[in-house]
Formats: structure tokens, C-alpha cells, sequence
């Protein structure tokens, strides 16, 4: 896979009352090309001025940003305009120009673009066609709904055939359900268009159900990235934790464990579900060492099309029956044991 | 002369006089609305983050708009009329009227319409610079469009101080509805003749609020 946005080194720092306030520290990023890349952070962690420094919206103090091939650090706004055009963006309120219609809105940037007018219907028509909107073409933006709005904007960022768009909470003014609509799309713009997908969220969830690859944001730093199954199965740090923890409880916390060893004598040990599923070959024979297993807490779902999840058993037993059922299982996969 | 409405003297008067309302109005409101629109739209761009901002010059049109406007209408006739004659080489008389006419109203609008852009959704702006839209672009085919309800409202609202701003006009020969109430009505006590012109005065500016909000609300589909 090539390289489509690479950030190296980048900081940036705003002028607030005469002090430096650092927005962006030391940001390193590589995003390789057709993929969906999430930057996660709490609010204040500086990711909106990090997706904003791809399209110039915003400028580095230091560092460099090549897009598409092209270095663009030291690019002054006139320079940018060109790069804009190849690069969609869509927002958190959506900011549809209220004066003009759905095709309006969506013709905008092809008229920017120098589109001759039969051209621009065209491909109007075959955007909101892609995004379900065809009907709507003359309503207004507040004649429509927020999932419908937000359909709208990703037609606009699609409308020059753009090879990489950024989404900026892009579904955090929606509710739950539109939300799930809104990600389904963007998935189809990166499947079937090759878009590359740059998402920026403060929800796990959106991680989740779309990106291929996150960066999580801490304070204007990176302080992890990798595959989201990755992530999800080690994060290393404590925000990564907090936010898996936010969409995932499939190994007990602290309070469970309390209530769960008050109940149970055996010892405790947590294995992780994996691709292979082996887990149950293993259980099935611990009899074989004098041991007995119950399932205490755990889940397992799906995530980027494998198996992800956790299953925390009680293992009664003579201590060598149960260190070896244990070493049985540490074979297949992770195991922890829970202290006593 | 009887101190009452007399139809055959006051009425041919009466219609010069609507006429030269009328044309005053409309220059004015051409002139000093392009202007003031113009003004506005500086103002709004030059100001902090905004498309073109640029810290001296909006300070500069700040500082201007900000002594012209409190300016009372009577005495900057006086103050603008050194400008006015050497504009037209003279300063009596409908046209020469519009000079002064014309600046206050530029004045006056450009404070509105700076009021009515800023309200503008950055979001909306931000969304028009990622497609790739220059400032000027921007300027040229979004901000109006987007604040035109209001900018509409505003414009009403000055087409209505312009008439009562022709009426002080009278003191320049310009003529029109405010010198016929005071030449026909009030400086020959005839009070019918004056409350003709009040009754003409307050119809003209009923239509023109109706006029105004019918079109804003068109442009606000509301």
C-alpha cells in the first residue's frame, strides 16, 4: 500500500493572550491510500485542527504534510485552493448552505471547479442518486432531516471525485440509528469509490463499525495507533483502555472481580477468544486433569470480520490439574489470571 | 388663502412633490444601498478570522463608518456640502440633494449589512473554503445569499429612514413630500395641508415594509 497523507513531525501551537498553547505536538500519522483511518480523542485533544491541517484549513506551526505525493507545509492559501478540490470534507453540523437547494449545495464545488453546466447535472444527479437523495434534489437543506443533511454533505465532498475524504463528527449531531446509516455510507464511498476516508470522532463505536486503522489523540499527541482489532485487543494506554472499555465490557473490571471471587472458590482466569475458536476443543477435555470450568463473565462479537472477545472461567481443581489446563489454554491464546 | 386642503391648488403640488420623493428615494437608495453594501461587505471581511481579514484596514472603515454615521442628517447636508459642490458645482436641487442623501444611507447600511453577515455560520464559510473556494468567491456567491432574508429586512429598514431623511432635504431645494408639508402646511398654518402629506408619507411607508417582508420572507422560505 502507498502513502496518501503523511504527517511527520508536526506541531501546532496557537497565540491565546500573549501565551503559546500547543494544539499539536510532535504528530507523526501515515495514511495509506483507499483505506478509513480514525483519529479518536476527547474533546480538546486537537483532532479537528489535525484533519484540518490536510486540507489547510489550518497551518502547522512545523513539520511537514505530504498529500497525495505532493508536500504541501509551505503552500500559501492560493496554492491550497487546488488541493481542496481533490479533498472532500464533511462536518459534525453538517453546514450546508441554507440559500441553495440539494443540487445546489452539491453543484457548489464543481462550479468551483470550472464544471461546464451539462456536466455539472450530470453528475448532481448521479451523486444524490448514490446517496438516496434523488427526490430531494429541490428541497432546501431545513426541509430535511439530520441523516438526510448529512447525505446532502457527503455528496458535496464527493462531487469533484475527490481521492480522500475527511469526516469531522461527521454523525456526532445524530441519533444512534441515523448515525449506523451515515457510517454504512462512508464505508460504500471507501468500498466501491477507493476514497480514502479520514474520520475523526470522540466515539469508539464509530471506530468500531468502520476505520481499518485509528490513532488515538491524548492532550495534541499520539499516543497510540495501530489495526482497530489491534487496538482493541491490546490497548496500551489508559485513554485507548477507557475508550475500548467504552464499547466493549467483555472482561470484568475490578468491581466484577470482587463480586465474582466473593462467589466462587476456584481460581479465576480470563482467555481471550480468538480467530481459531479453539477455546471449547480445550474445555471440552479438561476433565482429562480432574478439573471442572464454569463461564462466569465475558462476550464475544465481531470486529473487522474476526472473532474478538473474552471469556473468564472459574477452573476447580487440584492445583496441578488447573496449572496444566492452564498451559493448555496459554497454548491457544492470551490467558490472564485474575488475582486472588 | 383658506387654511384648509384645497384640491385644485395643493393636489398638482402634491404630485410634484410625491415625484420628487420618489426620485430622490430611488437614487439614494441606488447609490448609497451599492455603496453601503459595499462598505458592509468590507467590514465584514476584513474583520479578525474572517475571509480577508486584515487588522489596519478594518480599523480604518471602523473608525469612519464610526463618526460619519452619529452625524445628525441635518447637519451633515452642511458638513458634505463643500463635497457636493464639487461634485456638481453646486449644492441646491433635487440631484445635488442625493449626495448627502446617499452618504448617509451608505453609511447607515453598511452597518447592517456587517451585522447581518457576521451572523453567517463560520461552519457554512469553512464548508465553501474546503471545495476549494477562494475568498473572493466566496464573498461574491455565498455570503449574500446566505444572510439575504435579513439584508432584505435591513435595506427595508433604510429605505424608510431615506424618506424620512428627504424630508430635511427640502432645506437644499430638493423638494419633495417633507417640503411640501412644511412650505404649504406648516409655514401657512394650514394643518389639512400637513396631514395630507402625514397620511401620504405613512401609506408610502406601509407598502414599503410590506414590500420588504413579503421578499424576506420569500428569501427565507418562511
Amino acid at each position: 500500500m502507498a502513502a496518501i497523507v503523511e504527517l511527520h513531525g508536526v506541531t501546532k501551537q496557537y497565540r491565546v493572550d500573549g501565551k503559546d498553547v500547543t494544539a499539536l505536538d510532535g504528530i507523526d500519522i501515515t495514511v495509506e491510500r483507499g483505506e478509513i483511518f480514525a483519529i479518536i480523542g476527547y474533546s480538546g485533544a486537537g483532532k479537528s485542527t489535525l484533519v484540518r491541517l490536510v486540507n489547510g484549513l489550518e497551518r502547522a506551526t512545523s513539520g511537514r504534510i505530504v498529500v497525495d505525493g505532493t508536500d504541501v507545509s509551505g503552500f500559501t492559501e492560493r496554492q491550497f485552493l487546488r488541493v481542496r478540490t481533490g479533498i472532500g470534507m464533511i462536518f459534525q453540523r453538517f453546514n450546508l448552505f441554507r440559500s441553495r437547494t440539494v443540487a445546489g449545495n452539491v453543484a457548489y464545488p464543481l462550479r468551483v471547479a470550472g464544471w461546464p453546466k451539462a456536466k455539472r447535472d450530470a453528475r448532481v444527479a448521479e451523486l444524490l442518486d448514490f446517496v438516496g437523495l434523488l427526490d430531494r434534489a429541490y428541497s432546501y437543506p431545513d426541509q430535511l432531516s439530520g441523516g438526510q443533511q448529512q447525505r446532502v454533505g457527503i455528496a458535496r465532498a464527493l462531487a469533484t471525485n475527490p481521492s480522500i475524504v475527511l469526516a469531522d463528527e461527521a454523525t456526532s449531531a445524530l441519533d444512534p440509528e441515523t448515525t449506523q446509516d451515515v457510517l454504512d455510507l462512508l464505508r460504500k464511498v471507501n468500498r466501491e469509490l477507493g476514497v480514502t476516508v479520514i474520520v475523526i470522532t470522540h466515539e469508539m463505536e464509530v471506530v468500531r463499525s468502520i476505520a481499518d486503522r485509528v490513532a488515538v489523540l491524548d492532550s495534541g499527541r499520539k499516543i497510540e495507533e495501530g489495526s482497530v482489532y489491534e487496538v482493541f485487543a491490546h490497548p496500551r494506554t489508559d485513554t485507548a483502555k477507557r475508550f475500548v472499555s467504552s464499547v466493549v465490557h467483555n472482561e470484568p473490571d475490578a468491581g466484577d472481580l470482587e463480586r465474582l471471587q466473593g462467589r466462587h472458590e476456584g481460581r479465576i482466569v480470563t482467555a481471550r477468544v480468538g480467530e481459531d475458536g479453539r477455546l471449547g476443543t480445550v474445555l471440552s477435555d479438561v476433565a482429562r486433569h480432574g478439573v471442572r470450568f464454569e463461564i462466569l463473565f465475558g462476550g464475544i462479537g465481531a470486529l473487522q470480520q474476526r472473532a474478538f472477545g473474552s471469556l473468564t472461567l472459574e477452573l476447580t481443581g487440584s492445583d496441578a490439574g488447573v496449572d496444566a489446563v492452564i498451559a493448555e489454554l496459554r497454548a491457544i491464546t492470551e490467558v490472564k489470571e485474575e488475582n486472588r | 388663502m383658506r387654511n384648509t386642503w384645497d384640491g385644485d391648488v395643493h393636489l398638482p403640488l402634491l404630485i410634484e412633490a410625491l415625484g420628487k420623493t420618489g426620485y430622490m428615494v430611488s437614487l439614494t437608495l441606488l447609490i448609497g444601498g451599492l455603496l453601503g453594501l459595499a462598505l458592509g461587505l468590507a467590514l465584514y471581511a476584513t474583520r479578525q478570522g474572517s475571509l480577508l481579514p486584515n487588522r489596519a484596514v478594518f480599523a480604518a472603515l471602523n473608525v469612519i463608518v464610526n463618526i460619519v454615521r452619529p452625524i445628525p442628517f441635518i447637519i451633515l447636508i452642511a458638513a458634505v456640502q463643500p463635497l457636493t459642490v464639487l461634485l456638481t458645482g453646486g449644492y441646491i436641487g433635487t440631484e445635488r440633494a442625493v449626495i448627502p442623501l446617499a452618504i448617509a444611507t451608505m453609511f447607515g447600511f453598511s452597518r447592517i449589512v456587517e451585522q447581518n453577515l457576521v451572523t453567517i455560520e463560520p461552519g457554512v464559510i469553512e464548508a465553501a473554503r474546503a471545495s476549494g473556494a477562494g475568498p473572493w468567491r466566496i464573498l461574491g456567491t455565498l455570503v449574500i445569499p446566505e444572510a439575504l432574508g435579513p439584508l432584505i429586512l435591513g435595506f427595508t429598514f433604510v429605505f424608510v429612514a431615506v424618506i424620512d431623511m428627504t424630508a430635511v432635504a427640502g432645506i437644499v431645494g430638493g423638494g419633495g413630500l417633507g417640503n411640501f408639508a412644511i412650505s404649504y402646511g406648516f409655514q401657512r398654518y394650514n394643518t389639512e395641508v400637513v396631514w395630507v402629506a402625514v397620511i401620504v408619507i405613512i401609506v408610502l411607508v406601509q407598502l414599503v415594509q410590506l414590500l420588504g417582508n413579503w421578499l424576506a420572507r420569500k428569501a427565507l422560505r418562511r
